[in-house]
C-alpha cells in the first residue's frame, strides 16, 4: 500500500511542478456532481486503489479506512457487528468509495436527525498540493488540538488535497425501524414536520411527496411502537425499499426533470412556488425540484433568489445542460477567505480547478 | 503606537469605563481558569455592540496591536492569558439572547451569553441547548465555540461543532464573514467546523445560533462499583457493543470517589477502585428498556455494587459526586492541575496504570475522572504550589501524561484546549508540515497573526527548542531546523 501512497505523491510532483490540473477521481459515482469541468487531455488521479479497513473495534465506535475503499464493502463490515454510518451517505452506484462519500460530504435522510458526513469524520490522512503526508484529526471523538482539518476537508470536492485515510464514528443500527405515511397537504405537512422535530419522538426521515407525508421510526423497540401509536398513519409494509430510493434517488420522482435543484432552507419555510415538481425531505429543511423548463436562465435566477429569500441556499444538483456554477455563489468576502486557504494547501492550484467555484 | 494614543483612540468611540489600562483595573484580567499563568494585559476593552468590536478591531489591525479575546474565562488551558503588549477583548457585555425559536428549534445569541443561560430561556418549549461543559454556569457560549467544548453528554448528543448552525464573525481587518446559516448545510468549505475550537486565533464570533434539541421525557442513572478498573473498563465497552449510545457514562477512581464523598455525600461505595455512572435518556418506554440492560451488562462484569436512580433528586445525587470533583480536588489539595487528553477507550487500563507509576516517579497524587463513553480523562494531578519546584514538577508529570495519550492513539485535548499549557505536546502531536498547515489556515484569515498570538499552535522554532521533542520511527520531526 506504500507503493500506491508513494505513485499518488509523484504524480502530484509532476503535476505541481508543471501546474497542470490533477482531477481526483475513485469510482465515479458522484461525476455529475459539481461544476462541469473540461478533464480533456488532463491527468485523472485515480484514487481507487488505496483501499482497505486499518482499524475497527466496534466497541470503539470508529471504523478507520483507506479512502478507496468501497462504501458498499465498508457498510457491509459495520453490518455485521450491527453498526452503520449514521449519516446514511448516498452511494450513487455501486462504484462508490469512502472518499468520495467525504469529499462531497452529501448525507442521507437521516442527517437532521443524527448529524451529517462532517459531523461524523473524526480524522484524515491527506496528500496536500506539495506531496506532503499529512494527518489532521484521530480515532477520538472529542479531539481539539489544532485547527479541524478533517472536517475542513469534508465536502471540498477534492480542491485542497487528496484524501488517504478517513476515521469515522459510526452508530449502532436501531433495534426497530417502522414507517408511516399519512395523507396531507404541504403546508400542513412543513408544520407538522417541524412541530414533530420539537418533541421528543423517535423519527428518523421525513419524506413529503404528493400530498403523502412518510416517517421513519428509529430505536428501542418500546419507543418506537408508543410513538406510531401517538402518531397515527398508515404502516407501509417495504419501508427501507422507500428510504434507499430517496437516499439513491432512484424514485421516480428524481427521473422527472431535466434539471434537479437541491433546496437547502429553513426548515418551515412555507410552500414555495416554483416551477417543476417538489420533493421534501430533512423535516422541510431540504427541497428536491425537478424542473423541464426551456428558459434555463429564468429558472436558476427564479430558484436562486427564493432560496436565498429563504435564507438558504440552491445547488444544481443533476442536470442535462452543463453549468459551471452549481453551487450557490459565496460573496467576495468568503471566496477570498476560501482562495487564500486553497492557495495554502496546493499552491500550484492543480487539484479539481474549477469543480467547486471557478475562483478555486 | 503608544498605550496612551491607542487608549484614546479607542475611547473616541468607546465610553471611557469599556477601556481599561490603570494597572489595578487590569488586574482581575491576568488569567483565565488555568491561572499558573499570568500576564497583565496593556489595555482591556469591552465592547457592548458588533459595531464597536469591528471598530476595536480596525484599530488594533492598523496599529498591529495584538487582540486576545476573553469570554468568561472560565478556560482551563490559557487561551485567554492577555499579551503583554496587547489589547485584551472582553466580550461579556455582548450578552442578549436574540432570538428563541420554538419552531425551527433555533436560539441566536451573542458570544458573552452563558452556555446555561440558553438552556434556561429555551426551557419553556421544552427545549435545550445540549453541550454541557462542567462550568456551564459561568462559562460564555463565545468561549464554548473557541474551545469546541463538550460536557458529559457530548457522546450521544456531540460537541459545541454539532450544536451550531452560524455564526456571524469579524475578521481582524474588521470584515463580518456569515459562516453557515439558517439551514442545514451551506456550500464551500466548512468554515464553521474550523472556527469551532480555533480559540481565539482566526476572528472574532459576536453571533451564534444554535440548535436547541426536544428535552427527553426521562432521564435515569446506574451508579456501579467495580473492584477492578479493567472490569469497568470492559462493561463500558460491553455497553457500547450492546449498541446502547448512553446519554451519559463517567468513571471515577477511588481516590477521586473518596474526595468527593466526603464532600457531597452521594452514596459512592468508598471500597471501589472505579466507579461507573451510566445514564438513558429518551421516551420513557426507552429509558426503562435500556436501564435494565445496562444493569444486566453491570452484574455480567461482575460490578460489586449497583444502584439505580429512582427519582430525579436521586439522580442528582449520584451526579453531584462527579460534577464536584474538581472542587473536591481543590478541598483535599492546596492546588491541583487538570489533564484533558483522550485516549482509544481500550488502552485506559493501560494509561491508568501508567499514570499511577508516574505517580511513584514524581511522588504527587493524581486522581482521575474520565468520560468514559468517549476517552477523555482528566486526571487531576494534586500539588501544593508553595512548595518550591512542585509545580514544575506537576507539569512535567502532566506533559508526561500527554506523551503517554499520543502514544497510544490519542490526543492531547480533548474539550479544555491546546492555550499555551499544551503548546509543547503540540510539538509531539504534530510534525513540522502538519503544524505548517495550521499557520497557512491562520494566515489566512489574520495575515499579520494578530490574534492570540503564541497560542493553540507552536511556532517551528519553538518545536525545535521544546526539549521533550519526540523522534517517531526514526524519523525527525523537524529535521530543517537548527538544535540549540
Amino acid at each position: 500500500m506504500q507503493d500506491i501512497i508513494g505513485q499518488y505523491t509523484n504524480t502530484i510532483h509532476a503535476a505541481a511542478k508543471c501546474k497542470t490540473p490533477l482531477f481526483i477521481r475513485s469510482g465515479g459515482s458522484k461525476d455529475f456532481y459539481g461544476n462541469n469541468i473540461n478533464r480533456d487531455g488532463h491527468d485523472i488521479l485515480s484514487a481507487a486503489a488505496y483501499t482497505g479497513i486499518i482499524d475497527y473495534d466496534p466497541t470503539e465506535l470508529v471504523v478507520t479506512a483507506r479512502a478507496g475503499t468501497s462504501l458498499a464493502d465498508l457498510e457491509t463490515e459495520l453490518q455485521k457487528q450491527n453498526q452503520m454510518l449514521g449519516f446514511e451517505p448516498p452511494h450513487f452506484g455501486p462504484e462508490a468509495t469512502l472518499g468520495g462519500c467525504v469529499a462531497s460530504g452529501l448525507s442521507g435522510p437521516r442527517r437532521v436527525f443524527v448529524g451529517a458526513t462532517r459531523d461524523f469524520v473524526l480524522g484524515v490522512r491527506m496528500l496536500d498540493g506539495n506531496g506532503n503526508n499529512l494527518h489532521f484529526g484521530g480515532q477520538v471523538m472529542k479531539n481539539v488540538a489544532g485547527y479541524d482539518i478533517s472536517r475542513l476537508m469534508t465536502g471540498s470536492m477534492g480542491t485542497l488535497g487528496l484524501l488517504l485515510e478517513v476515521s469515522i464514528k459510526v452508530l449502532p443500527i436501531p433495534p426497530i425501524e417502522l414507517t408511516l405515511r399519512m395523507q396531507m397537504k404541504e403546508a400542513a405537512a412543513i408544520e407538522e414536520m417541524n412541530q414533530w422535530a420539537g418533541k421528543p419522538l423517535p423519527i428518523s426521515a421525513t419524506c413529503f411527496y404528493e400530498n403523502n407525508l412518510t416517517l421513519r421510526l428509529s430505536g428501542a423497540e418500546s419507543a418506537v411502537r408508543a410513538a406510531r401509536t401517538k402518531l397515527g398513519g398508515e404502516l407501509i409494509p417495504d419501508g427501507s425499499a422507500f428510504w434507499n430510493s430517496i437516499r439513491e434517488q432512484t424514485h421516480t420522482f428524481f427521473q422527472s426533470g431535466s434539471s434537479l435543484w437541491r433546496l437547502s432552507l429553513k426548515s418551515n419555510t412555507p410552500p414555495l412556488k416554483l416551477p417543476g415538481q417538489q420533493l421534501i425531505e430533512w423535516g422541510g429543511a431540504l427541497r428536491w425540484l425537478a424542473c423541464s423548463g426551456e428558459d434555463v436562465n429564468t429558472e436558476e435566477s427564479i430558484v436562486r433568489s427564493e432560496s436565498s429569500l429563504a435564507d438558504g441556499n440552491a445547488t444544481l444538483f443533476r442536470s442535462n445542460r452543463k453549468s459551471e456554477s452549481v453551487f450557490h455563489p459565496p460573496g467576495s468576502q468568503m471566496i477570498k477567505i476560501y482562495q487564500r486557504i486553497k492557495e495554502k494547501f496546493d499552491p500550484a492550484g492543480i487539484f479539481n480547478p474549477g469543480r467547486m467555484y471557478r475562483e478555486l | 503606537m503608544h498605550p496612551l494614543e491607542l487608549v484614546s483612540n479607542l475611547r473616541n468611540f468607546l465610553p471611557p469605563d469599556s477601556v481599561l489600562y490603570e494597572t489595578e483595573d487590569l488586574k482581575p484580567y491576568e488569567c483565565d481558569g488555568l491561572s499558573a499563568y499570568r500576564q497583565t494585559p496593556m489595555i482591556v476593552v469591552m465592547p457592548e455592540t458588533e459595531e464597536e468590536v469591528i471598530r476595536i478591531l480596525r484599530v488594533c489591525h492598523a496599529s498591529k496591536t495584538p487582540v486576545v479575546a476573553r469570554g468568561a474565562g472560565t478556560g482551563l488551558s490559557g487561551g485567554a492569558l492577555p499579551h503583554a503588549k496587547g489589547v485584551l477583548l472582553s466580550l461579556t457585555k455582548l450578552k442578549k439572547i436574540l432570538e428563541v425559536d420554538p419552531i425551527t428549534r433555533t436560539a441566536r445569541v451573542q458570544p458573552g451569553v452563558r452556555n446555561l443561560a440558553i438552556s434556561e430561556s429555551a426551557m419553556v418549549y421544552g427545549l435545550y441547548y445540549a453541550p454541557d461543559p462542567s462550568s456551564q454556569i459561568a462559562c460564555s457560549i463565545g468561549g464554548n465555540i473557541a474551545e469546541n467544548s463538550g460536557g458529559v453528554h457530548c457522546l450521544k448528543y456531540g460537541l459545541t461543532v454539532h450544536n451550531i448552525l452560524r455564526l456571524r464573525v469579524i475578521t481582524i481587518e474588521g470584515e463580518c464573514l456569515e459562516i453557515g446559516g439558517a439551514c442545514f448545510d451551506t456550500p464551500g468549505y466548512d468554515l464553521l467546523a474550523l472556527m469551532t475550537g480555533s480559540e481565539g486565533m482566526l476572528g472574532i464570533v459576536t453571533e451564534i445560533t444554535v440548535k436547541l434539541l426536544p428535552k427527553p421525557e426521562k432521564a435515569q442513572v446506574v451508579m456501579a462499583a467495580f473492584d477492578d478498573i479493567q472490569k469497568a473498563g470492559n462493561a463500558v465497552a460491553n455497553v457500547i457493543g450492546a449498541g446502547i449510545i448512553p446519554a451519559g457514562m463517567e468513571m471515577m477512581d477511588k481516590l477521586a470517589t473518596r474526595a468527593v464523598e466526603e464532600y457531597v455525600h452521594a452514596g459512592y461505595n468508598l471500597e471501589a477502585e472505579a466507579i461507573l455512572l451510566c445514564e438513558s435518556d429518551g421516551t420513557e418506554e426507552e429509558v426503562t428498556d435500556e436501564i435494565q440492560r445496562i444493569n444486566e451488562i453491570m452484574k455480567k462484569n461482575s460490578a460489586v455494587d449497583i444502584k439505580t436512580s429512582n427519582n430525579e433528586t436521586e439522580r442528582l445525587k449520584f451526579w453531584a459526586g462527579r460534577k464536584a470533583a474538581f472542587p473536591a480536588a481543590g478541598r483535599i489539595s492546596p492546588d491541583y492541575y487538570c489533564m484533558d487528553g483522550t485516549i482509544p477507550r481500550r488502552n485506559l487500563a493501560r494509561v491508568l496504570v501508567g499514570i499511577e507509576k508516574l505517580s511513584i516517579k514524581y511522588g504527587l497524587r493524581c486522581m482521575n475522572v474520565f468520560h468514559a463513553g468517549d476517552g477523555n480523562l482528566h486526571p487531576l494531578i494534586l500539588y501544593d504550589a508553595n512548595q518550591p519546584g512542585e509545580l514544575k514538577k506537576t507539569e512535567e508529570f502532566g506533559a508526561e501524561i500527554l506523551e503517554m495519550c499520543i502514544q497510544v492513539g490519542g490526543t492531547i485535548t480533548g474539550e479544555h484546549g491546546v492555550g499555551i499549557e499544551k503548546i509543547n505536546q503540540m510539538c509531539s502531536q504534530f510534525d513540522a508540515k502538519e503544524l505548517e498547515i495550521f499557520h497557512a489556515v491562520k494566515s489566512a484569515f489574520d495575515p499579520d497573526r494578530l490574534l492570540n498570538p503564541g497560542k493553540a499552535v507552536p511556532s517551528l522554532r519553538r518545536c525545535a527548542e521544546h526539549g521533550a521533542m519526540h523522534v517517531h520511527q526514526n524519523q525527525e520531526k523537524f529535521p530543517d531546523l537548527p538544535r540549540f
